[in-house]
C-alpha cells in the first residue's frame, strides 16, 4: 500500500523537476509578473499621497493575476499525458495527489512574488511603518488561501469547455474574504494605521476550512464520472 | 418628489426581472416539449 | 395535481396585490425617510427568500454528496440530528444566551436552527435521488433571480436616503453581492461542464460557497469597525404596521418563488427526459437495442 507521504513527495518531486527541466512556463510567468507591476506602476502614481494605502491591494491583485495563470498551467501538464486518469485508476490517496499539487503551486506562486515584491519596493519607495515581522505570515497564509482553492477549482475545471476562464470564475467569488483579509492586512502593516491581528487570524481560519475542505472533496472530484 | 422615483424604479425593476426569469422558463419549456413530440414522431 | 398549479397561481397574483396595496397604501409612512422607505417591502422579502433559496441549495447538495458512500450518509445524519438537538437547547442556556445579539428571542433563535435539520430530513424525503441535484440547480438559480432583485433594489433606495448608491462597507448588501457572484459562478459551472461530472462538482462548489457565507460576513464586519463608514439610519424597532405588511409581503413572495421553482424543477426534469430521449435515439441508430430504458442516474461509459 503506497504511503501517503511517499506519493506525495513523489509527486512533488516530480513536478518540481519537470518544471526545473522545462523552464518555459517558469521564464513566461516571471516576465507576465515583471509585466503586471508595470502596468500598474503606470496606472496608479507611486508619488502620490495615497499610494502607501493602496499597494497592499495592488501587490495582491497582481500575486491574484499571477497566480491564476500559475495554476492554469499545473493541471494541463497532467491533463496532456493522461496522467490523471493514471491517478484515478492507480491506489494513491487523492489527497496525497492534491498536497503535492498544492504545496508545488504554492512554491511556484511564492516564487513569483520574491520576483515581484522588490518591484513594488522599488517603484513605490515602500518602507514599512508598521511591524514588518507580521507581513510573513500574511504573505504565506495569503498564498496558501488563493492556491489551496486554485489547485481545487484547476481540478474542477479541467473537464470543463471553457477551462481556462474557468478557474478564475469559480476562484474569484469565493476568495474575496481572503482577499479582503490579505489587502487589509498588509494595509495595515504598511501603513501603521491598525492592527493586523485580527485579519492574520481571518487568514487562518479561511485557510483551515478551506484546506480541510478541498482535501474532504478532492476525492470526490478525481473520481466524478 | 423626486425619491419616489426610485421607489417606482425599483418596483418596476423588481416585476421586469421577474417577468423576464419566468419568460425565459416558458420558453424553455415550449422548445423541449416541441423536441420531445419530434422524437417521439421519430420513432 | 395539475390543477393545483393554476389555481396556487391566481392566489399568489391576489396575495401580490394585496400586498402591494399594503405596502403603497396602508403602511404608514416613514418619518425619517418619506415614501422611499416602501422599497423595503420588495427588498427585505427578497433577500430573505433568496438566503432561503441558497440555503435549500447547501442542504440538497451535501444530501447529494453525501449520498456516494453509505458511510456518509449516515454520518451526515447524525451530524444534522445533532446539529438539532444542540441548537435546540444551547440557546437557553444561560452562557451561550449571553451570546445571542439583543433583540433576539432565544426561541427564535432555537427555532431557526432547529429548521436544519428538519430541512435536510424533508429535503430527503420529497427529493430522492438524483432529485436532489434538480432540486439543488433550482433553488440555485431561483435564488439568483431573486438576490439581483436584492441587489438592484438596494441601491435604489441607498441613493436617495444616504445619497450614495453603495456603502463599501454596509454588510449587507456587500455579502450579499459575494453570495450572487458565488452562485452565479456555481450556474456557470453547470453550464459548462460536460454531464456526466457536473452533478458532483457542483454540490462540492455549493458546499465551498456556503462555508465561505460566514467568513465573507467575519471578514466585512471586522473592515467595517476598523474604517469610518457612512452614518446610516436605521437598526432600533419597526413599527408594528410596518412589520406586519413586511412579513404579508415575504409570504406572498414566497409563495410565488415557490411557484417559480416549481415550474423551473419540472422544466429540469423535463430536459433531462429529452436528453435521455435523445440519448436513447442516438444508440438505436448505432444499432443497440433500446428495449430497456436507461436509469436517470448516470452510470459511467
Amino acid at each position: 500500500m503506497t504511503s501517503f507521504w511517499a506519493v506525495l513527495s513523489a509527486t512533488l518531486v516530480k513536478d518540481i523537476r519537470l518544471e526545473w527541466r522545462s523552464k518555459d512556463a517558469l521564464n513566461s510567468m516571471l516576465f507576465f509578473s515583471l509585466l503586471v507591476v508595470v502596468i500598474f506602476v503606470f496606472s496608479f502614481d507611486p508619488l502620490a499621497e495615497e499610494s502607501r494605502h493602496i499597494v497592499g491591494g495592488l501587490v495582491w491583485v497582481a500575486f491574484l493575476f499571477a497566480a491564476v495563470v500559475a495554476l492554469n498551467q499545473t493541471w494541463a501538464r497532467e491533463l496532456r499525458n493522461q496522467v490523471l486518469d493514471a491517478y484515478r485508476v492507480s491506489p494513491a490517496p487523492s489527497n496525497a495527489l492534491f498536497l503535492a499539487k498544492s504545496v508545488g503551486n504554492f512554491l511556484f506562486v511564492s516564487v513569483l512574488e520574491a520576483l515581484m515584491t522588490p518591484l513594488f519596493i522599488v517603484f513605490y519607495n515602500l518602507h514599512v511603518l508598521g511591524p514588518a515581522w507580521q507581513l510573513i505570515p500574511i504573505a504565506l497564509l495569503g498564498t496558501w488561501a488563493l492556491v489551496v482553492n486554485g489547485t481545487f477549482f484547476a481540478a474542477m475545471s479541467l473537464r470543463t469547455r471553457n477551462r481556462e476562464i474557468m478557474l478564475p470564475l469559480l476562484l474569484f467569488p469565493i476568495s474575496i474574504p481572503a482577499v479582503l483579509g490579505m489587502v487589509a492586512g498588509t494595509t495595515a502593516v504598511l501603513t501603521g494605521e491598525n492592527s493586523a491581528h485580527f485579519y492574520i487570524v481571518l487568514l487562518l481560519t479561511y485557510d483551515v476550512v478551506f484546506t480541510t475542505a478541498s482535501l474532504g472533496l478532492f476525492g470526490t472530484i478525481l473520481h466524478a464520472e | 418628489m423626486n425619491a419616489v422615483k426610485f421607489l417606482f424604479a425599483a418596483y418596476v425593476a423588481t416585476w421586469v426581472i421577474h417577468i423576464f426569469y419566468i419568460s425565459t422558463i416558458v420558453r424553455r419549456l415550449s422548445r423541449l416539449r416541441q423536441q420531445l413530440k419530434e422524437l417521439s414522431r421519430g420513432k | 395535481m395539475k390543477r393545483l398549479f393554476p389555481i396556487l397561481s391566481i392566489v399568489t397574483v391576489i396575495l401580490l396585490a394585496y400586498a402591494l396595496y399594503l405596502a403603497l397604501v396602508v403602511a404608514p409612512t416613514d418619518a425619517l425617510q418619506g415614501d422611499v422607505y416602501r422599497i423595503i417591502y420588495y427588498h427585505v422579502p427578497s433577500a430573505w427568500t433568496a438566503f432561503l433559496l441558497f440555503f435549500i441549495n447547501f442542504v440538497a447538495s451535501v444530501r447529494y454528496l453525501a449520498r456516494s458512500k453509505p458511510s456518509t450518509e449516515t454520518a451526515a445524519k447524525w451530524i444534522a440530528i445533532a446539529i438539532g438537538v444542540v441548537g435546540f437547547i444551547a440557546p437557553f442556556l444561560p452562557p451561550v444566551r449571553k451570546l445571542i445579539p439583543a433583540g433576539m428571542e432565544p426561541g427564535a433563535v432555537a427555532t431557526t436552527i432547529v429548521l436544519i435539520p428538519v430541512l435536510y430530513f424533508v429535503v430527503g424525503k420529497l427529493f430522492p435521488g438524483d432529485r436532489l441535484d434538480v432540486l439543488a440547480v433550482t433553488s440555485a438559480e431561483v435564488g439568483v433571480v431573486f438576490c439581483t432583485i436584492v441587489l438592484v433594489t438596494g441601491p435604489l433606495w441607498a441613493r436617495p436616503v444616504w445619497g450614495i448608491w453603495w456603502a463599501p462597507g454596509d454588510i449587507r448588501l456587500t455579502s450579499t453581492l459575494v453570495m450572487w457572484l458565488i452562485y452565479v459562478s456555481y450556474l456557470l459551472l453547470r453550464r459548462f461542464s460536460s454531464s456526466a461530472q457536473t452533478q458532483m462538482l457542483a454540490a462540492a462548489l455549493a458546499v465551498f460557497g456556503a462555508l465561505d457565507v460566514p467568513l465573507v460576513y467575519l471578514s466585512i464586519w471586522f473592515f467595517r469597525t476598523q474604517h469610518p463608514q457612512p452614518v446610516i439610519g436605521g437598526g432600533g424597532t419597526m413599527d408594528p404596521r410596518m412589520l406586519h405588511v413586511l412579513l404579508f409581503s415575504w409570504m406572498a413572495f414566497l409563495l410565488f418563488g415557490f411557484l417559480v421553482c416549481w415550474s423551473r424543477f419540472r422544466l429540469e426534469l423535463l430536459r433531462r427526459e429529452v436528453e435521455q430521449a435523445h440519448a436513447m435515439e442516438s444508440l438505436a441508430g448505432a444499432g443497440v437495442s433500446s428495449a430497456t430504458s436507461l436509469p436517470l442516474s448516470r452510470s459511467t461509459r
